[in-house]
């Protein structure tokens, strides 16, 4: 299987691999869909979290709100967003939360363009122009 | 017969939704946006469909990992708006047209296309953004729906080329349905976005404005794209363009463009429309 994806940098391609690390952990982010889990997991978050097969560190990277954590658990993007919707949490602040900048450089970045494609296309490229 | 004689592809972008929700479309960072929809909006008054098929994807709403299919087909009478964790949107029940959505099925399986048929489904902002840009606040939808969700969560997605064939058979099927009835397609999602990681913001307007350019001169060689080139160019969210093809393949050859408008960003995305005519009827 080609599986030449993995070459774009900073980038969790939710794959077969990536859907069996992360399943437990994305499901129990889109059980934040009804609002009587909510409001248990609004009560007590780690007993909550008990009733959902997640690893130690994926435990962890919840309680912790480690967005990009919880990507490299297997997390996927669309189901994490329910825990920021559960929080608040806007998607630039997600997004500013895992490239290391505020919600408001991230929102700025928006606005004068986005991130450009330019030397974000490959991970081979960009270890080449770093000699 | 019945006809598919306008396609729409625009993004679905989940706070375009809360904005028109919230009544905030003249603040200066939406104004743009909202400029540039009005004159498909205008449109589209003159021009109601009786029933749109609005092809999207679902946001782990009405599916999670523990079922994947690749198209579902809206049959229900209904569909009500689905709780994304903020509470459902308060935009109308979306009115079904099962007799015509059954056709479909059944047409669509029987042409080679194993379609999942959805009894009951909830519809996401992925439905509802694009009903809310085109149609505004109207007390109730102006005209039929009839959802056709579609995987890009779970790489891999349906291929471009798959796409716009199951576009010319949702064609085929219409045109072999017994009543007289206009049809829109509605291709949504997209454009360039990237969500999630250390890459999260991308956009491309390039990629964008060549897609929205290609797809009334060149929509055969779109259908050439890889799933890698759209991941890398467009951003790993922006292989949700992917459906713009299942409506353009509906669209037959001779479609032609009436509006098209590209506008960044809408939150984190670059946001395109474009209404397509079925150029064959004029």
């Amino acid at each position: 299987m080609n599986r030449e994806y993995r070459d774009i940098p900073g980038t969790y391609v939710m794959d077969g691999q990536h859907c069996r690390k992360g399943y437990h952990l994305n499901m129990f982010c889109m059980s934040l869909n009804k609002a009587e889990n909510r409001d248990e997991f609004r009560k007590d978050e780690a007993a909550y979290l008990e009733k959902f097969k997640l690893t130690d560190e994926q435990k962890k990277a919840v309680l912790e709100r480690d967005w990009l954590g919880m990507l490299r658990l297997g997390g996927n993007i669309y189901y994490t967003f329910k825990l920021a919707i559960f929080d608040g949490r806007s998607m630039q602040f997600v997004g500013g939360a895992m490239s290391d900048v505020t919600e408001e450089e991230f929102r700025q970045m928006m606005i004068a363009g986005g991130r450009p494609v330019e030397g974000n296309r490959s991970k081979k490229e960009q270890e080449q122009s770093n000699g | 017969m019945a006809n598919i004689v306008t396609g729409i592809g625009t993004s679905h972008v989940p706070s375009v939704g809360a904005v028109i929700d919230n009544n905030k479309e003249q603040d200066p960072y939406w104004k743009p946006l909202f400029d540039g929809y009005q004159p498909a909006r205008d449109w589209i008054q003159d021009n109601m469909p009786d029933v749109a098929i609005v092809v999207y994807n679902d946001h782990a709403s009405a599916f999670g990992l523990n079922l994947i299919p690749t198209f579902t087909l809206g049959v229900a009478e209904e569909f009500p708006p689905a709780d994304e964790g903020y509470g459902p949107r308060k935009v109308p029940t979306a009115v079904g047209d099962p007799d015509l959505a059954w056709h479909l099925a059944e047409s669509l399986i029987l042409d080679e296309f194993d379609m999942t048929i959805a009894n009951e489904m909830s519809v996401d902002h992925g439905c509802t953004v694009p009903l809310s840009i085109m149609f505004d606040k109207p007390e109730q939808w102006p005209c039929k729906i009839i959802p056709l969700c579609v995987n890009v969560i779970q790489y891999p997605p349906p291929t471009g080329k798959r796409c716009f064939d199951l576009g010319k058979a949702i064609r085929k099927a219409v045109e072999a349905y017994d009543k007289d009835i206009k049809v829109a397609i509605f291709g949504t999602g997209g454009m360039s976005h990237q969500l999630q990681g250390e890459r999260a913001g991308l956009v491309n307007a390039e990629f964008d404005q060549s897609f929205l350019d290609r797809l009334t001169t060149d929509p055969v060689g779109l259908t050439k794209i890889p799933h890698v080139e759209y991941m890398r160019e467009a951003g790993s969210e922006g292989i949700e363009l992917v459906m713009w093809l299942i409506m353009r393949g509906a669209m037959g050859d001779e479609a032609t463009e009436t509006y098209k408008f590209y506008h960044v960003p809408a939150s984190n995305t670059g946001a395109g429309l474009i209404v397509l005519e079925d150029g064959s009827q004029k």
